[in-house]
């Protein structure tokens, strides 16, 4: 990683040479430039950037440069304890994190099968928490009165349920196939759906506390004098200015939301097997205690967890820094 | 003062009434009446057997008098009857209730008190080693999986080191009442792994208002007259720098209090998340719905409290 320095960025303000006869033509920066020019001198932040790009990339090319999943290495089992063969879980150089307990299946190789689903479901519910939670928090911030009072309320109602439970018991009783979709795919839909339903109250509050403070600022009295109406100002004025808190929370939500799938596979209402999501392996190791006989096999899938969880948290503090200077 | 209070109990009666009907929708009008009563009579029920069972549980009625029933039996303080043993689910929430306060109680004072001490640590010494110490330990904990930790805690400490610390359970839960040194050592391990996931917030939190109100003001007035500087710490900025701190703790204890699904599940811990969870299993509504309105009874007295704290504690929020 290579952390360019680039000497405009440098404690000498342009402004101070702008008279100066021959100068560089001085070129206004956004709000976004600054803060991306920040957010590029923060290396721990661009170290969690960096992971999750590499994430992205694995779990799109990755799964044609390892091993097949779902082939069994009894070879590699001892028979008597079924764990594998040799110390670290049977780490070796055809296996690099090792093979899985009973099965003897590539562990590297269902690492990497399970990314894509641990990040997919973690960014969409995130989107679907983002959408519902700006377009209300904008409303009841602009509006306030007593849409403000509803929709404050609704998120309490929201914030109030023990959504694990509701989570737990709505896809419990949901069958093996609905609204068009069957198995993985639909269970991939709901928990994106049940995890974003309930993560938007968090997002809405947010946004909701930053327009009460932008809806009095000038250039909203501009708009409207001008002729401008509510929906205008809400997405053509409003909107712009909230898109850095929006980046931010959102980066910060979706660690929370590959955790709360994570722990609902523990829960047995996750993915179903062998799809391999990280949360679904880890809570095999654990729920089973295969991880005393194994303990590579829950740190394996758990430091993925981490590590992913990790990086976008540290992306997500390094983001809202670069924004908001004021909060390091 | 009284119309504020007046005001935000009675929103608070709407939320909860609000609430009522959304458990009453989801747990109950959700899986329908037809899937309760298949489940009940088991592999062997005829279409006569569910049709008595409907009408032994009243799934025959309208589903508006089935609500109403519902809500003037809770407002009586009557959460129903199970389906399975017939017992009063006051009964069950009963016996539940005490291990979920033990463990959230515990897991409070723990979590608040590390939460408050790293986090003004770390302001009051910003950049510091402790600072980075802390604030590490906040993000190592923050991006741990509660079970991952709780399944660690139980290997490391009652599996591997179980030589030196003989004492150690692996999960189980023993009452107050029958053994005070046993409720403890079986809790010390479910305490530790609630109460570090949850004070990684806290300190994070505790750092940025200290960090906030240490450059107020008021602060530098409190310090150019002279106030040696533990005294402006402890008496002029912690208290304000706490307001928030307090809504967090609220709104944490009042959601815990409902049932702490994961930390009870990794240590069989029969408390109402843990209950709530087998009764899932069991489809028995009557326990789904009489926790999920507890738990949220819990959050929203808490909401409630919480707003009269930051009221008393912050003299500059406004009270309408």
């Amino acid at each position: 990683m290579t952390v360019s320095v680039d000497p405009a960025a440098g404690h000498l303000e342009p402004e101070a040479t702008a008279t100066a006869p021959g100068a560089p033509i001085i070129q206004g920066r956004s709000l976004g430039q600054i803060a991306w020019r920040r957010l590029r001198r923060d290396k721990v932040a661009m170290a969690g950037g960096t992971f999750i790009a590499f994430l992205v990339v694995v779990s799109i090319i990755g799964p044609y440069f390892v091993q097949d999943p779902t082939v069994y290495h009894s070879s590699l089992i001892d028979p008597t304890f079924s764990r594998p063969i040799g110390p670290w879980g049977g780490i070796s150089l055809a296996h690099p994190f090792g093979v899985e307990p009973i099965t003897g299946r590539d562990m590297l190789a269902r690492i990497v099968d399970g990314a894509p689903y641990s990040l997919l479901i973690g960014f969409l519910s995130t989107m679907l928490a983002v959408v519902i939670g700006v377009f209300f928090g904008i409303i009841a911030g602009y509006f306030g009165g007593w849409t403000d009072s509803v929709i404050a309320r609704a998120m309490d109602v929201f914030l109030a349920f023990p959504l694990l439970v509701f989570a737990i018991a709505l896809v419990g009783v949901i069958p093996n196939s609905a609204f068009g979709m069957s198995g993985n795919q639909l269970r991939v839909a709901l928990l994106v759906f049940v995890i974003g339903f309930f993560a938007w109250p968090y997002m809405g509050r947010i946004i909701r506390g930053q327009v009460l403070s932008l809806r009095e600022r000038e250039f909203v009295d501009a708009a409207r004098s001008i002729g401008a109406r509510g929906p205008y100002i809400l997405f053509r004025e409003l909107l712009p200015n909230l898109v850095g808190p929006i980046l931010v929370y959102a980066t910060l939500l979706i660690p929370t939301n590959i955790l709360f799938e994570a722990a609902l596979d523990y829960l047995g209402v996750g993915l179903i097997p062998p799809t391999p999501s990280w949360g679904q392996m880890l809570s095999s190791a654990v729920s089973n205690g295969f991880y005393y006989i194994d303990p590579m096999f829950m740190i394996i899938p758990g430091l993925a967890i981490f590590i992913t969880v990790m990086a976008f948290n540290l992306f997500g503090d390094g983001l809202r820094d670069a924004f908001d200077p004021r909060t390091r | 003062m009284t119309r504020f209070l007046i005001r935000r109990i009675g929103q608070a009666i709407l939320v909860l009434f609000a609430a009522s009907i959304a458990v009453f929708l989801l747990f109950f009008v959700g899986p329908g009446p037809d899937q309760v009563a298949r489940t009940f009579a088991g592999r062997l029920g005829t279409p006569q057997r569910i049709l008595e069972i409907k009408h032994a549980l009243h799934l025959d009625q309208p589903l508006y008098l089935q609500y109403l029933h519902w809500v003037g039996n809770l407002l009586q303080g009557n959460l129903g009857f199970d389906y399975y043993k017939g017992q009063s689910v006051n009964t069950v929430v009963g016996q539940a209730l005490p291990a979920t306060v033990s463990l959230v109680v515990g897991a409070a004072i723990l979590w608040i008190a590390y939460g408050v001490f790293s986090g003004v640590v770390s302001a009051v010494r910003s950049r510091s080693l402790l600072d980075r110490g802390f604030t590490t330990a906040a993000l190592f904990f923050y991006s741990m999986p509660t079970f991952v930790l709780g399944y660690t805690l139980i290997f490391i400490f009652a599996y591997e080191l179980y030589r030196v610390t003989k004492f150690f359970p692996f999960s189980s839960y023993v009452p107050i009442t029958t053994n005070p040194w046993q409720w403890f050592v079986h809790l010390i391990l479910p305490w530790l792994t609630l109460a570090m996931v949850t004070a990684a917030a806290y300190t994070r939190l505790t750092r940025t208002s200290m960090l906030d109100v240490l450059g107020e003001d008021y602060i530098r007035t409190a310090r150019s007259k002279g106030m040696p500087e533990q005294r402006v710490i402890r008496v002029h900025a912690l208290r304000s720098a706490l307001t928030p701190v307090v809504t967090l703790a609220g709104l944490d204890i009042g959601t815990a209090l409902g049932g702490v699904i994961i930390t009870e599940q990794v240590f069989g811990i029969p408390g109402l998340g843990w209950t709530i969870v087998q009764a899932i299993g069991q489809q028995d509504l009557p326990i789904i719905m009489g926790i999920a309105v507890l738990a949220a009874t819990f959050v929203v007295i808490a909401n409630v409290i919480v707003d009269i704290l930051y009221a008393v504690l912050d003299p500059r929020v406004r009270l309408n």
